[in-house]
């Protein structure tokens, strides 16, 4: 795909020729960096305990830092820090994806097909976009387990209404348009039209809405994670991390603090990014 | 200097303006000068892209934050409006210069009414008292020749249409009683009658309120109507200026001359008079070569000269007609007609395309209780086609043309009647249910040059998928050298076959579309509106290309066209329809000859002329509502001719004057004859 590739491209040029880009990208990259070098770059293994109650900047016996202290198992929070991304930054883009690949194949179907196609998958996204999310997912979870595949079917479920609803504008709109006339004239497939004429076409808006969506999905697993929901204990989980040391923040501050941080910024990043990634669409 | 500021109300002296992008400063005005005296009105013409736009935002002061004035002065009533403080220049706005924009939907808001939003000009301006205030804003929706005024005030934009939102625009711009009103392309995105009501309601204003006016347009036709000085623009410069008589009776330099080549003219037709286009396009915001700004595209270009020396603006005689050209000498003897030998007309085929009694209805949604109600895009629609003809259809909007194309292309299906094509009808087999020999021998060439293309792919393998679908080609060596032939036959550099339709023009794009078409091969292509969009040159340049791959293929032209100019330069027949209906129809020199139809002489008047003189104005109406047609004769609610009790409850007869050449009208035939286009 030659269309892909120029994308990227441009995108890349783009956000590095706005700070906002700029920070988005840094934020974002540091945070993959640091999750695929965890092995090198953290200073202990994840879930060995050593000193408990550290706080940042205490030296360990063997003489290496706790930078950002321990937690009141004795953990280092840094190590956690940079194993959890690993997690994050597997299983948020993986519900991500999948949540897409659901949405934007309903909604090019209700889009470019209409009639009762259209009207029933549009009312049953109305009933789950109607439904609260969390509810959804204790229910979900708390049913089927809390396990990472439970946890990514969970994100999907709940996510894909809403891109579909996208998707379906996005189609509806695109199939106005005189070259997929010419396509139809042609004899093409429906599949043709709507995964080579329009679903290219409408690459922008889902981009953005992938970026902000990403990052929806991380504060999302924070959320599961903190109501106990999250992967099972002892692996490294941002939003485990904070739940676990919630009771402590008083005292601890930085037991829950950084966890916090951590998912922030990550979120931040990827919003910056669909900032930027916008202006790069509108400028097309 | 005195005497200047009391005879001109604005004058222009040296005006430079240059835009900030990403690619550096750039001029998009370069040194103009002009005046406009008090009352007069005075033309802007040139192609897209010559700083038109930009002169009457930096007289408004409206160019945003990439936009400066670097040089010049713009004075208006004895101030310079460059020295004058924001607040100054808002009070100025609106009382003293108003603007009237191309698109009048986008100027006006669509969430409040008319009403609402004229109110709120004159508060702005005047404080006056509510009952004050309805009465002036009623009075100049009268003024602007609106009927049903307070239907309007209580309507919002979107239930109005084209023309009634213009004339509102220009109610709403004059309410402040300005002295100057700036006109920005105003009939540009207007039907040729309606554009006609327009133009006539400008010089109405100016007898009526003394408005001195800017007519910015690409439009040489009505410029020509409304203007008694005209300056040409190209590239950011003036480059001739006089008054219109002169300017476009005797032009001097190469541009004005290759514009005024580019228009169909009255009388004009393929066979006799070809159109010539210019080569090229403006250059656009890059930067100064050295030399005459028009060099690249010149064809009295001497080298030496006109590429290292930027000529100036030199006197032409004593009328204050100016050029800037290097050749203006050289270039006297007047613009006659390039007569070239007469082409015979191909001989015509057999019948190809039968339309007989064709129908579309269209479903309204259901507003409950009864029946669910009908709108006709299309009641009988019949004609037909042989082999090697252009056919076009023509037709103010509304009148269902597309409806007819979208049918025969398969992307409708008729409620009623057939579309007989090789002896088959294909009236109810949308594409999905066609053969692929019937696909391949039906192309359509779109309206919207923008959107024909898909912007995701390059221009080559869009055109390759052609070859592809219909097995024209089978290996990717032979699609190659095929997709680059065709370039060639539609004069597209090669090098454009990996470029994404967003880095063509316009002309460009319809160029590919052309390309994509005739790749297939077929034997009819419909063309609906090809050129409507397109700036008055390459229109000439994309007509030109259209007709010489129609010749060379044989094949034949279904053009679909509210522009009679077009249309008859290039039509060998003409189905004329008004709201669905076919209204007159046969060879193109029976249509654009007596008997007339009272439709077809209406719009034929409503054609812009190179003539200057006044408009006789024929008629004021609105096409009716397709939702509510007359029972009748559709065209009864405008027919100057109509006969009363008798066209308002009947539909009108068939009356055959030829064998090809039929007029549905209530009007003898002989009364017909004496039914002529008011001009």
């Amino acid at each position: 795909m030659p269309g892909v590739k120029r994308g990227v491209r441009r995108m890349l040029w783009v956000c590095t020729r706005s700070w906002v880009g700029m920070l988005g990208l840094s934020l974002v990259l540091a945070w993959v960096l640091g999750g695929l070098g965890a092995p090198w770059l953290a200073p202990f293994p994840p879930q060995a305990t050593l000193l408990p109650f550290a706080p940042p900047g205490t030296v360990s016996e063997v003489g290496t830092r706790f930078w950002l202290g321990t937690d009141h198992l004795g953990r280092d929070i840094l190590s956690r820090l940079l194993y959890g991304a690993r997690t994050v930054l597997l299983y948020a883009p993986l519900a991500t994806g999948c949540a897409y690949a659901i949405g934007i194949l309903l909604g090019l179907l209700a889009g470019y097909a209409g009639g009762w196609l259209d009207a029933l998958l549009s009312r049953v996204s109305d009933v789950i976009l109607a439904f609260p999310v969390l509810v959804l997912y204790v229910l979900v979870i708390a049913t089927i387990g809390p396990s990472a595949v439970n946890i990514v079917l969970a994100i999907t479920c709940a996510s894909a209404p809403g891109i579909m609803r996208i998707v379906r504008g996005l189609t509806r709109e695109l199939r106005q348009r005189d070259y997929v006339a010419a396509a139809q004239m042609r004899g093409e497939s429906a599949g043709y039209i709507m995964l080579v004429e329009i679903l290219p076409n409408a690459r922008g808006p889902l981009l953005v809405d992938a970026c902000l969506r990403l990052g929806y999905v991380i504060m999302t697993m924070g959320v599961l994670g903190f109501l106990g929901l999250g992967l099972p204990p002892p692996s490294p989980d941002w939003g485990s991390m904070i739940n676990e040391t919630r009771a402590m923040a008083q005292v601890f501050p930085w037991m829950p603090l950084f966890p916090c941080l951590a998912i922030s910024s990550l979120v931040l990043g990827l919003n910056l990014l669909a900032d930027s990634v916008q202006d790069q669409t509108r400028l097309q | 200097m005195e005497a200047m500021a009391s005879t001109h109300l604005l004058t222009l002296d040296g005006l430079h303006v240059t835009y900030h992008t990403p690619a550096g400063e750039v001029t998009a005005v370069h040194d103009v000068s002009l005046s406009l005296p008090r009352g007069a009105c005075v033309g802007l013409v040139g192609e897209s892209g010559c700083g038109k736009t930009t002169v009457a935002l930096a007289i408004m002061r409206y160019l945003g934050q990439h936009g400066r004035v670097r040089r010049g002065h713009i004075r208006f009533q004895g101030q310079d409006l460059l020295q004058l403080s924001p607040r100054q220049m808002r009070q100025l706005r609106g009382a003293q210069i108003a603007m009237v924009y191309q698109e009048p939907g986008a100027a006006l808001n669509p969430s409040l009414t008319i009403g609402t939003q004229l109110r709120e000009v004159l508060r702005a301006h005047q404080p006056r008292t509510r009952d004050e205030a309805a009465r002036r804003v009623a009075q100049m929706l009268r003024d602007v020749r609106l009927v049903d005024v307070d239907r309007i005030l209580a309507a919002y934009p979107h239930q109005l249409s084209g023309g009634q939102q213009q004339r509102i625009v220009i109610a709403m711009a004059l309410l402040g009683q300005p002295s100057l009103l700036l006109l920005d392309e105003p009939t540009t995105a207007l039907d040729t009658t309606i554009a006609a009501g327009i133009t006539s309601l400008i010089q109405e204003i100016r007898r009526r309120f003394g408005t001195s006016m800017l007519y910015i347009s690409h439009d040489l036709g009505r410029v020509m109507e409304v203007c008694e000085r005209v300056y040409v623009m190209y590239a950011g410069r003036v480059v001739e200026s006089g008054p219109t008589r002169l300017v476009f009776g005797s032009p001097r330099h190469p541009y004005t001359r290759g514009l005024l080549q580019a228009l169909p003219h009255p009388g004009a037709h393929k066979h006799t008079q070809p159109l010539r286009a210019m080569p090229g396009q403006p250059p656009g915001l890059t930067p100064q070569l050295p030399g005459c700004a028009f060099a690249a595209r010149c064809e009295a270009l001497q080298a030496g000269t006109c590429d290292v020396i930027e000529p100036l603006l030199q006197p032409v005689g004593a009328d204050g007609h100016l050029v800037r050209c290097h050749r203006w000498a050289d270039l006297a003897r007047p613009v006659t007609p390039v007569v070239t030998p007469a082409s015979p007309p191909p001989a015509s085929g057999g019948i190809v395309l039968q339309v007989s009694a064709l129908r579309k209805d269209y479903p309204l949604p259901h507003q409950g209780g009864g029946r669910r109600r009908v709108v006709s895009a299309n009641v009988a629609v019949s004609f037909m086609a042989q082999q090697g003809d252009i056919v076009a259809l023509v037709g103010e909007s509304g009148a269902g043309k597309s409806t007819v194309a979208r049918i025969v292309a398969g992307l409708e299906t008729a409620t009623a009647g057939t579309v007989l094509w090789q002896g088959e009808n294909l009236a109810q087999h949308p594409v999905t249910q066609r053969t692929l020999a019937q696909r391949r021998a039906i192309q359509m060439i779109f309206q919207h040059a923008h959107e024909t293309l898909n912007p995701s792919w390059t221009v080559g393998a869009q055109i390759a998928r052609v070859y592809t679908r219909y097995g024209l080609a089978r290996d990717a060596q032979t699609r190659q050298r095929l997709v680059l032939e065709i370039l060639d036959r539609v004069q597209l550099q090669r090098t454009l076959a990996q470029s994404y339709p967003y880095q063509l023009s316009g002309g460009q794009q319809q160029r590919v579309a052309i390309a994509r078409a005739f790749a297939a091969q077929p034997a009819l292509v419909i063309a609906d509106e090809p050129v409507a969009a397109l700036d008055v040159s390459v229109q000439a340049a994309v007509l030109a290309l259209l007709l010489d791959m129609q010749r060379v293929h044989g094949t034949t032209l279904l053009f679909i066209s509210h522009d009679l100019g077009v249309v008859r330069y290039l039509a060998d027949t003409v189905v004329v329809l008004y709201l669905g209906q076919v209204m007159e129809r046969g060879t193109v020199h029976e249509v654009f000859a007596p008997p007339y139809h009272p439709y077809t002489a209406a719009l034929l008047t409503a054609l812009p002329t190179l003539a200057p003189q006044p408009r006789p104005t024929l008629w004021d109406g609105e096409v009716p509502s397709a939702l509510e047609p007359p029972r009748g004769c559709p065209f009864v609610t405008r027919c100057p001719h109509k006969l009363p009790g008798l066209c308002e409850t009947t539909r009108p007869p068939s009356q055959a004057v030829t064998a090809s050449h039929m007029i549905a009208c209530h009007l003898p035939l002989a009364q017909c004859r004496a039914v002529f286009p008011a001009s």
